[in-house]
């Protein structure tokens, strides 16, 4: 899907690092295009923040290269520093600092003004403005995480870097928030986004799934959903625990899991789910749905691990 | 330039933002100077004593009525040889023991001098500084009276003043010098690497590093809003030391306050090099109180002189900046001297902070790592 | 589904001076089920989760907890409950083993007690060459399977779950809920609070809370239709996005 004529903001190769003996990330390479909201998107521990932070400079790779702005992020770390806005995961606020203060004072660390790039953060800045005179500390989670933001974008930075801006932010701020996101693409801003919400993978344009310092898949949420190559099946019954107990025990089942309310499965052999009905009935579920499904990007993620069973 | 104002600004924004940091900063000075201050100033009144006569005259039965005398004493028996000396002063019987030697009389008229000893207790410091100065002005008062006589003209008698548990205790206002001594420390080395630490613990670190802010830049931030309220802090003390106590600073205040900014600078970077080691808070306090702290309290001549202690206490001592200081605050603010007296102790201090300002910024982490 | 109702809640009412903070709820949770409990930061969630578990007081209104009143018998409703939040529920210098000791130790079990459960637990999971690993070399699914059995080891008939699954990888996740699923199935409920939306799409039923109020009860199956949405997220923004905005 690499368009040629946009520009690679980011270009990653075989980036890889070690914390003692726990290897962080695995020799990782990937692109991002400039203006696109690129998500990496995979569970704790899967190398997000790492990545990011050797992204920022703040981590040395302990292999591989990697240019963010045309800058090699080793090299020239002090001049990268300051043309990127880096929001970590726990939102980099000062608690004691009122709202107003707060945003003041890092425009000033970037030697610049609110008033000047006011424009750029107006429409989440709106929602905090009424409490500019209340100390961050005092705010919600959705507050923090919109004022974070602002403070982030402050210098209008080419790159915008989020590590798990979602994580812990109740699903109406989350909501909001993706929206902001898709607002800024009009400044031309390109965003990088960790987290680990499988759900939100759609929201972005282009996405890496992230497992165990790995990248599974690397594409549009779309292509990726096109790849999943088998017929999956989607069974409903009110008594799960025996519905997924029953689903292991047929011998055609490949795959069964929980999904919410419905277990996904897939079969060994194709167009096996005819013989599901009466083996489930035969148990003494009767009540059971069989529909066939699309793949979602979960689905996806669990058939690219390999539905490897993680033991410790 | 901006940048730089901004980041001090907000320094300021949560010095004064914090009650608790208020409180260390300016009302526990205040009540350590009121404290200390008061302890040593308590009024003396009948405090007993003993006399240790092995001349028995007409001198010595005369000296020791005039003390007995005089309000401030109360004479507790007489003490027959060396011996009692220190039961009587263990056994609380008695507080300072004055001793008169053999033929003191007749030194006095022969040799024009004499010696009369004053043994104090000096686990009681105060009352055992105030009493060897009240027996040193009635010997001067013997002086003068001797002097009239014109008969012999020029008769001293001279106390000499050994204490049998705390022998170097030299001056009623010791303390001054040794807790601005202690009160810098604590503030400069503590305060800054819990602020720096505090960014560290709470994420803001990362976006700090992350932004043009050069380390010397985050550095001198946090360095200059605690090098004023250092400062202010330094006056307060000897105010107070001067209107409560009525202690004046003998020697320049000019000399005084440029040492002052010599300590203060060194003890600033210390804490910083401190929060380069510590990653929590919790980490630099204990780092500062156990490592820097302590030892300055109990090693550095602030409660225990230098000079009574063990060889590897001094070793240890020598090794401690607060010790210099104490030392050239005591020559300008008590002795009166000037710089040519302090140039050594300057130098050493000068030494330290230079090295401590060098390491702190080489060991500033550009990374996380 | 037995329908024997474990907790029951009616009128209850929490205020902090002025402020009320759970505003006249009645629900039921019953024995054996996963009841989902949602809300948005400040809806009032973990002051009614505080009274659910016999920490405080409620300022009027009834609950009952496995048969006690919350207050009046706090005491035996914290015996009978087990709690387990994501991050914080097993001491990571410890091994597996001691966990799990001091864990049946805190709920006065007989040590031969513990010692059995302990080697039942283990095996269940498939653990048992873990026994002696520090918590802190472990992964994250892991740690959580074994924090929640830890918090069913005294066999409450109440667990509470906070946020059980956020950030682990789907595979763990997946069988973390088998595991919710087999507990819920011998008879102990499980009540989960979450902030994370697909997470209540695993359970039996769930509540919506909003500024103080329940605003929605039922299954996520009926809560989807009646407002016309595809997934439980969409059903909780729809509802709980204030009128006004609250901080």
């Amino acid at each position: 899907m690499r368009n040629e004529q946009k520009q690679e903001v980011i270009r990653a190769s075989g980036i890889a690092k070690s914390f003692g003996t726990t290897e962080a990330l695995k020799e990782i390479s990937f692109g991002v295009n400039e203006g696109e909201i690129f998500g990496f998107i995979g569970p704790d521990g899967a190398g997000k923040t790492t990545l990011f932070r050797i992204l920022t400079t703040l981590l040395l790779p302990g292999k591989g290269s990697m240019t963010v702005l045309g800058r090699d992020v080793v090299r020239e770390f002090r001049k990268l520093r300051g043309e990127i806005g880096y929001m970590p995961g726990r939102f980099s606020l000062y608690m004691d600092l009122t709202v107003g203060e707060n945003l003041r004072f890092y425009a000033s660390v970037f030697g610049t003004t609110i008033e000047e790039n006011y424009d750029l953060i107006r429409d989440i800045y709106t929602h905090i403005e009424p409490f500019t005179n209340r100390l961050a500390g005092r705010l919600s989670g959705g507050m923090k995480q919109k004022l974070a933001l602002s403070c982030a974008l402050i210098h209008r930075p080419r790159l915008l870097v989020l590590d798990e801006p979602t994580t812990g932010v109740d699903a109406v701020s989350r909501t909001e928030f993706w929206e902001m996101l898709r607002q800024l693409r009009e400044h031309r801003i390109t965003v990088l986004v960790s987290t680990p919400y499988m759900d939100e993978a759609m929201r972005c344009d282009r996405v890496a799934l992230l497992q165990e310092g790995r990248i599974l898949a690397i594409d549009t949420p779309e292509n990726i959903r096109q790849g999943y190559s088998r017929r999956l099946y989607s069974v409903r019954s009110a008594e799960k625990f025996r519905l997924i107990t029953a689903l292991r025990k047929f011998p055609e089942t490949r795959t069964a899991w929980p999904f919410g309310e419905d277990v996904h499965v897939t079969f060994r052999e194709e167009g096996r789910a005819s013989g599901l009905e009466n083996f489930l009935r035969e148990v003494g579920i009767t009540d059971a749905r069989i529909t066939e499904i699309r793949a979602g990007i979960e689905d996806c993620f669990l058939e690219l691990m390999g539905g490897a069973h993680a033991g410790p | 330039m901006k940048r730089f104002a901004g980041f001090v600004r907000k320094e300021f924004i949560h010095i004064f933002r914090d009650p608790l940091t208020m409180i260390i900063l300016f009302v526990i000075p205040a009540l350590m100077t009121l404290l200390f201050g008061f302890v040593i100033t308590t009024e003396l009144k009948d405090v007993r004593v003993a006399f240790l006569d092995l001349s028995r005259d007409e001198m010595t039965q005369k000296i020791a009525d005039k003390i007995s005398s005089s309000g401030f004493f109360m004479r507790a028996g007489d003490l027959e040889n060396y011996g009692e000396i220190d039961g009587a002063l263990r056994s609380q019987r008695v507080k300072v023991v004055i001793i008169f030697g053999e033929h003191f009389g007749r030194n006095l008229l022969s040799e024009g001098r004499a010696t009369l000893h004053i043994v104090t207790d000096g686990s009681e410091p105060n009352v055992a500084t105030q009493a060897t100065s009240f027996i040193s002005a009635i010997a001067a008062d013997v002086n003068r009276e001797l002097a009239g006589t014109a008969v012999t003209a020029n008769l001293l008698v001279q106390p000499e003043v050994r204490m049998v548990y705390n022998p170097a205790l030299k001056s009623q206002y010791m303390f001054v010098p040794g807790l601005i001594t202690m009160i810098m420390i604590l503030i400069c080395a503590l305060m800054t690497s819990i602020t720096l630490t505090r960014e560290k613990e709470f994420g803001t670190m990362e976006a700090l590093l992350v932004s043009p802010l050069k380390p010397i830049q985050i550095i001198m931030g946090k360095v200059i809003p605690y090098f004023f309220l250092s400062l202010i802090d330094a006056v307060l003390i000897i105010l107070l030391s001067r209107l409560v106590f009525g202690l004046e600073v003998k020697g320049s205040l000019f000399l005084l306050w440029l040492e002052v900014m010599l300590y203060i600078l060194m003890s600033l970077s210390l804490g910083i090099l401190i929060s380069s080691v510590a990653k929590t808070m919790q980490q630099a306090i204990f780092i500062t109180l156990v490592g820097g702290m302590l030892p300055t309290v109990l090693l550095s001549g602030f409660i225990f002189p230098v000079e009574s202690m063990p060889g590897a206490y001094r070793w240890v001592s020598a090794v401690l900046p607060p010790r210099y200081f104490i030392v050239i605050l005591k020559n300008i603010m008590i002795k009166g001297t000037g710089f040519l007296h302090v140039w050594k102790e300057t130098l050493i201090l000068f030494l330290f902070a230079v090295f401590f300002v060098v390491m702190s910024i080489r060991s500033f982490k550009v990374r996380l790592e | 589904m037995g329908k024997q109702a474990v907790i029951t809640v009616r009128q209850l009412v929490k205020k902090f001076g002025a402020f009320t903070a759970n505003d006249h709820l009645s629900f039921d949770v019953y024995e054996g089920e996963i009841f989902g409990f949602l809300g948005a930061n400040g809806a009032g969630k973990t002051t009614a989760i505080r009274i659910l578990s016999g920490l405080s007081q409620p300022t009027s209104g009834s609950v009952r907890v496995a048969g006690f009143d919350a207050a009046r018998e706090p005491e035996k409703i914290k015996k009978n409950i087990g709690y387990m939040c994501q991050k914080f529920s097993l001491y990571e210098d410890l091994t597996v083993r001691e966990n799990i000791m001091l864990y049946g130790g805190i709920y006065g079990m007989p040590k031969k007690v513990i010692r059995e459960r302990c080697g039942e637990l283990l095996d269940r999971l498939q653990f048992s060459a873990y026994g002696d690993r520090l918590i802190a070399g472990l992964p994250l699914g892991f740690r959580q399977k074994l924090a929640f059995s830890v918090a069913v080891l005294h066999q409450p008939r109440i667990v509470f779950l906070d946020e059980p699954t956020g950030g682990v990888d789907p595979v763990a996740r997946r069988q973390f809920w088998e595991l919710i699923y087999e507990t819920a199935a011998a008879g102990i409920t499980v009540f989960v609070t979450t902030h994370y939306m697909d997470e209540a799409e695993y359970c039996d039923r769930i509540s919506i809370m909003s500024e103080g109020k329940i605003v929605a009860i039922g299954t996520p199956e009926e809560l989807k239709s009646t407002w016309q949405a595809a997934s439980v997220e969409e059903v909780f923004v729809k509802i709980a996005r204030p009128q006004h905005v609250t901080i």
